[in-house]
């Protein structure tokens, strides 16, 4: 290994349409962490057109320095070009660990960048520690979250990994001072790969799952859409957002972006209530990190009280309408949480 | 359209998935037992090819890299249409972490040749990575797009893939060749015709190992892997596991307590 490397920790700043992805900010709160103990700098890279001013943001959340790619042929995040300029700043460099958001553009990008690089990536890290040696080791799950398997990269650098979103947790934005340095872009002109013909966005309303104090959870069990209009009444009430499992997305009872688990979102509330929930690995482990858990399962064998702070082991349709009642009454703030009640 | 390779994996059933533990000597995994199936989105990836060749001829090709017991995994999908099968298998292969699969699949890619597309699946269900496909372009130096929810042949030698993003699709032209990565909502998977196992009895699979395709051996197995694996866990849980019990009026009491106690609401 190269003695003159440095031990500095970046982060990829995803940014799409000048807007900052949260996952950024919550590597950064890591990264710093992790510089902390080795006495070495944070880095965020930012790469697109007109994006200088999302530089202070970073340094606020955590950054020593900013290095900004900023170029109209970047102003789209296209895979090669991408590539191109981070392979570029890496070797240019030499970090000790680069962190990439877990995200559509991360888990493209980042392979793509390691294997340029042809150093270790590790997938959808939920954890990063640091072991005596300083080295990274980076916790991802397999098997549908069943396994857990701690990755090392000992003898290639940087150390790249990418993390879930909603794995780590953002520092609070505090103005700081750190520097912010234009790159100088060299893109060659040919072989940019696929061109973007048009970006769709679909926009979702509420608030995001990931960002909620309460998550109200439901599965297959919770039976009919009828009936889940029961966990959104819940939700409203205690100012939470409703997830779901796999099942009740493909019933159509909830949308995509409200399941929870690995192939969905890792939510780390601070209460989550399950509903008619097995407790299936692949939904687990997208949740087990909540603070709290509570679990409505009929079954009272379900693998879900194994991972459970409370368990009612009853029909769910038993308990939510009389829990809905009783709070109704109780939370004082109801009424300012907007809910339509009936005249 | 040429000729389309399908990248397939065996991967352990996940029915079964409750019969896996840990081997505390060689921290490995012990999966006797464990039936192998085609990981799910190669179906989805493999469907996709079929597509196109009903619209477009060509050949649709399956690479796999795994043990010889992965036959009858790809006997599934000749089964379901595909023309023919290549294997690389060889002991020098185990071990490999992402880069390093990525450079066996790219060597198996050129031994074939002559392809317009590279389909995969967007990540597998065990190792679940989802880095093969980036990785697998870059040794072929080829351009990539991963997460497609859709893909339209325009004119002789293009695609117009369908991407999906968060909050969104991103509508992408490409030429060939490429390589792509499948989501579960591309399409359906076909169902396997009778007519089809039979079919596939007859289809070749073609064994190849290292000496086959000379991959640098320090760019193989665990010696040409950058990741290590450090620790290796399957997960346990420890919860408060209080049960609340009594009648509904008890429960529901107890629960709104248990609710106030963590804070999140006033009263
Ligand atoms: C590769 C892959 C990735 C996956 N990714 C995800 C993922 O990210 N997220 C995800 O959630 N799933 C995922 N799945 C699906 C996952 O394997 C399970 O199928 C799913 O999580 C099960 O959902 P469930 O618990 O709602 O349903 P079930 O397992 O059917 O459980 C329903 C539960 O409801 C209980 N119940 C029934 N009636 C009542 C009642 N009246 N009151 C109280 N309880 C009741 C039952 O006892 C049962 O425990 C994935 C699967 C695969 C193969
Ligand atoms: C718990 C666990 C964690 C791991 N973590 C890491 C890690 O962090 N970093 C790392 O580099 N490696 C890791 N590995 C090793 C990695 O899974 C293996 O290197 C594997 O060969 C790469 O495949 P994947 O299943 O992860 O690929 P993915 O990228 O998830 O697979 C996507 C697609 O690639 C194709 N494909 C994948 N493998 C093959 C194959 N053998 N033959 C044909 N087509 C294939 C299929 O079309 C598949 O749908 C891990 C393994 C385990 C079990």
């Amino acid at each position: 290994m190269d003695e003159k490397r440095n031990r500095d920790v970046w982060v990829f700043a995803e940014q799409r349409n000048g807007e900052l992805h949260d996952v950024s900010l919550e590597l950064l709160g890591k990264a710093r962490d992790l510089a902390d103990k080795t006495g070495s700098k944070v880095i965020a890279v930012l790469i697109g057109y007109h994006v200088r001013k999302l530089a202070q943001t970073l340094v606020n959340h955590g950054a020593d320095v900013v290095f900004v790619a900023d170029d109209t042929r970047l102003e789209n995040y296209r895979l090669l070009p991408y590539t191109h300029v981070f392979e570029s700043l890496i070797k240019e460099h030499g970090p000790d660990v680069v962190l990439i958001g877990a995200t559509a553009m991360g888990v493209e990008l980042a392979p793509r960048v390691a294997a340029r690089i042809r150093t270790g990536l590790s997938a959808h890290c939920i954890d990063l520690k640091l072991d005596e040696n300083g080295n990274l080791l980076q916790v991802v799950p397999g098997w549908g979250g069943g396994v857990v398997a701690t990755i090392a990269c000992p003898d290639h650098r940087p150390q790249m990994s990418t993390v879930m979103p909603g794995a780590m947790k953002a520092l609070p934005e505090e103005e700081r001072e750190g520097r912010i340095e234009e790159m100088y872009v060299d893109l060659p002109d040919s072989n940019m790969g696929p061109e973007i013909l048009g970006i769709e966005r679909v926009v979702a309303g509420e608030q995001p799952l990931e960002k909620a104090e309460v998550v109200v959870a439901g599965g297959w069990g919770v039976g009919s859409e009828e009936n889940w209009s029961l966990l959104e009444e819940l939700a409203r009430l205690l100012g939470g957002a409703v997830g779901a499992t796999r099942p009740p997305v493909d019933e159509g009872w909830a949308r995509e972006g409200q399941m929870v688990g690995q192939s969905g979102k890792t939510i780390r509330p601070t209460l989550y209530i399950g509903v008619g929930i097995s407790g299936v690995m692949h939904h687990v482990v997208g949740m087990d990190q909540s603070k709290n858990i509570i679990s409505i399962n009929s079954n009272p064998d379900a693998d879900i009280f194994e991972a459970s702070d409370v368990i009612v082991a009853e029909d769910f349709m038993k308990i939510l309408p009389p829990l809905i009642r009783e709070l109704k009454s109780r939370v004082k703030s109801w009424r300012s949480i907007n809910i339509s009640e009936e005249k | 359209m040429n000729r389309i390779i399908v990248c397939v994996k065996p991967v352990p059933d996940p029915k079964h998935w409750d019969k896996v533990s840990m081997d505390p000597e060689t921290k490995t995994l012990k999966r006797e037992g464990i039936p192998n199936i085609m990981n799910p989105l190669d179906k989805h990836a493999l469907e996709a090819a079929l597509a196109l060749r009903e619209s477009h001829g060509g050949e649709v090709v399956l690479l796999s890299m795994a043990p010889p017991f992965a036959k009858t995994t790809i006997r599934e999908g000749l089964a379901m249409g595909a023309d023919r099968a290549v294997l690389l298998s060889d002991r020098v292969f185990a071990g490999s972490d992402s880069l390093a699969t990525a450079e066996i699949l790219a060597a198996g890619c050129r031994w074939i040749g002559g392809f317009d597309i590279v389909l995969c699946g967007n990540l597998s269900i065990d190792g679940s990575t989802a880095q093969i496909c980036s990785q697998l372009a870059e040794m072929l130096d080829l351009p990539n797009v991963m997460h497609v929810t859709g893909m339209e042949e325009s004119g002789e030698d293009n695609l117009i893939i369908t991407q999906k993003i968060e909050n969104g699709y991103v509508k992408l032209f490409s030429g060939f060749p490429v390589v792509l990565s499948v989501r579960k909502e591309v399409n359906k998977p076909r169902y396997i015709p009778f007519t089809g196992i039979l079919a596939a009895e007859s289809k070749e699979i073609t064994m190849l190992s290292n000496k086959d395709l000379c991959v640098d051996p320090e760019r193989i197995g665990l010696k040409g892997s950058p990741t290590k694996m450090a620790g290796l866990e399957v997960r346990k849980f420890e919860r408060k596991k209080e049960k609340l019990e009594g009648t509904v009026d008890d429960i529901v009491e107890k629960l709104v307590e248990r609710i106030y106690q963590c804070g999140v609401i006033e009263c």
